[in-house]
């Protein structure tokens, strides 16, 4: 029992598949101009995670080293076509927003990374935590980015008005630059700071000191 | 001709892989921290996805839209197999950067070397399949396929090329402790990203 919580919290902050381990970082860039499609975006990625390692680790021990990525990929692909289609026939508008990012969902690394690092070498149910975690690891972070570029770019969130803009009336001038794709890279590195600052342990060093470029000693000039 | 020119150039700089379309973000993060390394994963990228794109546009029109399996025989005007897309492509990737392999380990020791680690990689770098999905998205033709397999794997090999290029020299700054690494990397992205973005009030 007590596995499993560590499996499903330790993705949350210490191991973020996003801000820690460096995976799936492009449709956390790319998807997070809304926060309704954000959503969509982390609900699919969540479920396929955990749907794929659960599958693999099922089929771990016959899986031959020398085509692993190609059992792994056709059945993560496999998970994503339901998922294109489902979005296709229910939520058809967001399907549409989202684009080619459902179907790079297959080529997304927390799916690949976490089907490799763990799915492999562990039974199936743990894995499938292990992908629900990660999932909301990436979700956490993906939301978080999602409300702050929603709310402050067009100051709307899921598309009720929170923060009553200039132009109708109210006060709020939206910050155009949020809107724009470029920003989710400052959130994101905001985030980062915000994180490594909290647990000083993630903190990358420099591979070599940095000394003082002004001299300390008074001498002459 | 002008037409083809101008979509290379939209592919290379006004629709940037890694900087417009954020594709192949983890690898563009992971390997820029060497100059060298950088060039040799853009090589890659450039070949696969110039194999790969228009490969997959091959069986795309041939196979799996709807009604293209009519020159089999006129009763499967009517099969459409475009829900097997993603399946397709990410095998057909698989399968070429797997033959790369080893055509090139057999002919181009050199550049077999060079290119070594960074090949498996490339299978499940999103700028491979996002240049696949896009290709199909836009129903482009064999030729502009090509032309625009060649011009986004150019256009990302740039991204990472001039990434890595800032990142040795930022190596020597002195960054906040909490954005050393992939926080200021990060920062870094989203400035260049913002400077592609001049590109985009260029019409072609």
């Amino acid at each position: 029992m007590s596995e499993i919580k560590k499996v499903l919290t330790e993705p949350l902050f210490g191991k973020n598949p996003i801000a820690v381990q460096i995976l799936g970082i492009c449709s956390a860039l790319a998807v997070t101009t809304s926060l309704k499609v954000t959503l969509v975006m982390c609900i699919a990625l969540t479920l396929v995670t955990a749907c794929s390692s659960a599958g693999i680790a099922l089929i771990r021990n016959h899986i031959p080293n020398s085509i692993r990525i190609i059992v792994q990929m056709i059945i993560i692909a496999s998970l994503v076509i339901v998922v294109d289609q489902i979005l296709k026939a229910y939520a058809y508008d967001v399907s549409k927003q989202l684009s080619v990012f459902v179907g790079l969902i297959i080529t997304n690394c927390i799916v690949m990374g976490r089907a490799e690092a763990f799915a492999m070498k562990n039974g199936p149910v743990l894995s499938f935590f292990d992908g629900i975690g990660n999932g909301l690891g990436y979700s956490l972070m993906l939301i978080s980015v999602g409300t702050v570029r929603e709310l402050f770019g067009s100051g709307k969130l899921l598309g009720f008005e929170i923060l009553p803009l200039v132009k109708d009336g109210g006060w709020y001038v939206p910050n155009g630059l949020l809107l724009l794709p470029p920003s989710a890279f400052f959130i994101i590195a905001l985030f980062i700071w915000a994180l490594r600052t909290w647990k000083k342990e993630l903190v990358e060093h420099h591979e070599f000191k940095i000394l003082p470029n002004t001299e300390k000693s008074g001498g002459h000039h | 001709m002008e037409h083809y020119i101008s979509l290379f150039v939209r592919s290379v700089f006004l629709e940037n892989m890694a900087l417009s379309f954020f594709l192949g973000m983890c690898t563009f993060m992971a390997i820029s921290k060497k100059i060298q390394t950088a060039i040799g994963l853009g090589v890659a990228v450039v070949v696969v996805l110039a194999i790969c794109t228009p490969i997959n546009n091959l069986i795309y029109g041939l196979l799996l839209k709807e009604g293209a399996m009519t020159w089999a025989s006129p009763e499967m005007a009517s099969v459409d197999l475009s829900f097997l897309g993603l399946l397709t492509y990410i095998g057909v990737i698989a399968a070429v950067v797997q033959i790369m392999e080893m055509v090139l380990d057999k002919y181009v020791p050199a550049l077999y070397n060079a290119l070594g680690v960074f090949l498996p990689l490339i299978t499940v770098n999103c700028a491979i399949m996002g240049a696949v999905l896009f290709m199909v998205e836009r129903d482009y033709n064999f030729a502009e396929s090509a032309v625009f397999g060649v011009g986004s794997g150019l256009g990302w090999a740039l991204a990472i090329t001039a990434l890595a290029g800032i990142r040795e020299k930022l190596k020597y700054s002195d960054v906040p402790k909490g954005l050393q690494g992939l926080g200021i990397t990060m920062m870094t992205v989203g400035l260049m990203s913002l400077g592609f973005m001049s590109f985009s009030g260029v019409s072609l």
